[in-house]
């Protein structure tokens, strides 16, 4: 783990969405799939306060690719950087998910892919089978990022009677594959407390990537605690990959 | 460059130089390593210590604000037994002093939490919480009155031995010079302020509070005048060393804080924005000493000039 300046090498936004691509040069080292950075361009000065926190999609060279969502003022503003500007970085931070050792399902909400990008381009003699439930249009996703050996689906949810039948789907999903290998999760909290849900019902190897505010992203704020059978944890640094089956509210 | 002084002299600690960390940002200090050498800070104070473990508030804890930070932690920690065991060993206290929180709910507590960190050669001091705000019992309750800021402060003194022993102060309160008052006629060794400002965030679009706690403390480059303030009024009634608290996140703060009559600063939630900026700080300091034609901290300390 090391911090580093690094420079804005390209913003692509995605058309008229809030998602575009941040893609800065300069970062060295290795990561596990799932891990993340902390982020903070050196023109913010001290406000806003915290840096934030993004998984990594994919690493090439020296250039660290992100895919970010507009959410607030933080992520307004870094969707404005131009090419050069300065961003303070630190990371590869938490923990990623476990070594791919067996059949993996792997179940992404939205911007939840973003972890995944880097994993399903790995290669491996496991099969790999993607759920993707999304809003946006497909198009607007790192999608064609994904290799044609991965088993992928999409799915696109536009109404409440969308969201109900993809949380039939998740379910239906889970049960099917639950005593095949390994289910990795990650998106917005009302999906991740399906995965969850039906994780736990069904007794799968459920690993959810989880996504809460932090102002450290090192352990020391306390501030993005999940509670777990043993307790507040911080999710920076015990996390963001939990065990489904250890995790009692996040 | 000409040599400059950064150390300071607390009682019988000598600091290499004034920059601490506070306690509550800096983790055990050890979340901090890869990002900097320990041993060249003035001292690192650890998150508030209780006798036993202590799980915190439900989240959201914590929630930006303009230019700072609203936290409701409540005070989650792993307790004095875990610390000694598991963290001290691992941090370089033979090379910085080593600073321990305490939080208590009672005075007797207090001095039990005292007496055992009494023992131990790897601390140089303690610092009394009487100031948290995020906590239903004990915290700011002791420090809103003078009678119990000084029970306290008695009762940690009693036990504390060598230890130096700083009492951490509330700007919550009517009149924090009779708070500081207080705790030095009670016996404190010195005074640390300010501690977080009360504070609360809602959201109009759910019509609810940004914390489960509803209040939190207010943190950050935000509440930097209001420390100021106050450490010029305590540094002008009470005749102790005063560590000042409150915003600090730029060499240039270090430098204020002093010329109106702090010993040495704590640096707080600027460790969040940059976990490297203490350790910067640091070596920047000398520099910016240097350009101002500053040879030691005891000549540049409480030199404001008023006219």
């Amino acid at each position: 783990m090391q911090r580093k300046t690094l420079f804005v090498y390209e913003l692509k936004k995605q058309q008229d969405t809030p998602l575009f691509h941040l893609i800065l040069k300069g970062w060295p080292q290795r990561f596990i799939p799932g891990q993340f950075v902390m982020l903070r361009p050196r023109a913010w000065e001290f406000d806003p306060l915290w840096p934030r926190p993004f998984s990594i999609c994919t690493w090439e060279g020296d250039l660290l690719h992100l895919f970010i969502q507009v959410v607030g003022r933080g992520t307004a503003r870094l969707s404005a950087l131009t090419k050069g500007d300065a961003v303070e970085c630190w990371g590869p931070l938490g923990n990623g998910f476990p070594e791919v050792s067996k059949p993996l399902l792997i179940l992404s909400g939205g911007m939840g892919i973003a972890p995944f990008i880097s994993l399903l381009r790995t290669k491996t003699n496991q099969p790999v089978r993607l759920i993707f439930g999304h809003r946006l249009d497909l198009s607007c996703y790192p999608w064609e990022m994904i290799p044609d050996h991965v088993d992928k689906r999409s799915f696109c949810q536009q109404s409440e009677q969308d969201l109900k039948e993809f949380e039939l789907r998740l379910r239906d999903e889970i049960w099917q594959f639950k005593d095949k290998g390994l289910i990795f999760a990650c998106g917005p909290r009302p999906f991740l407390e399906v995965v969850h849900k039906y994780g736990l019902e069904s007794q799968a190897k459920v690993y959810l990537s989880l996504e809460n505010k932090m102002a450290c992203g090192i352990g020391a704020c306390l501030g993005c605690v999940a509670k777990t059978k043993t307790g507040f944890v911080q999710t920076c640094t015990h996390g963001p990959v939990f065990e489904a089956a250890t995790l009692e509210e996040f | 460059m000409s040599k400059v002084d950064l150390s300071v002299k607390l009682g019988h600690l000598r600091l290499k130089n004034p920059i601490l960390t506070a306690s509550g940002t800096f983790g055990y200090g050890l979340e901090f390593a890869p990002f900097g050498d320990l041993a060249s800070l003035g001292g690192i104070v650890v998150k508030g210590l209780s006798l036993k473990p202590r799980q915190g508030n439900p989240c959201p804890r914590i929630v930006e604000t303009p230019c700072g930070m609203l936290n409701a932690i409540g005070l989650q920690n792993i307790g004095v037994e875990a610390f000694l065991k598991d963290k001290l060993p691992y941090l370089p206290w033979s090379k910085t002093s080593i600073w321990v929180n305490l939080y208590a709910q009672t005075k007797e507590e207090f001095a039990e939490l005292s007496s055992i960190l009494a023992q131990e050669p790897g601390i140089a001091g303690l610092e009394v919480n009487i100031s948290c705000p995020n906590v239903k019992q004990g915290g700011v309750l002791f420090g809103q009155s003078p009678r119990m800021a000084a029970q306290v402060t008695e009762a940690v003194k009693k036990k504390s031995k060598d230890k130096f022993v700083l009492v951490k102060l509330s700007p919550n309160v009517t009149d924090i010079k009779e708070i500081a008052k207080a705790v030095v006629d009670a016996g404190a060794d010195g005074i640390s302020l300010i501690n977080t400002l009360g504070g609360m965030a809602v959201d109009i679009y759910c019509k609810r509070p940004k914390l489960k706690n509803v209040f939190g403390g207010l943190s950050g480059p935000a509440i930097k005048p209001v420390a100021l303030k106050m450490v010029y009024e305590v540094a002008r009634c009470v005749d102790l060393p005063i560590i000042g608290i409150g915003g600090i996140s730029r060499v240039e703060d270090v430098l204020e804080f002093i010329l109106v009559g702090a010993w040495a600063v704590q640096v707080g939630s600027a460790n969040f924005t940059n976990p490297s900026l203490v350790f910067e700080m640091v070596k920047e300091l000398p520099q910016l000493m240097h350009r101002l034609g500053i040879k030691s901290l005891d000549e540049w300390r409480n030199s404001l000039i008023l006219e």
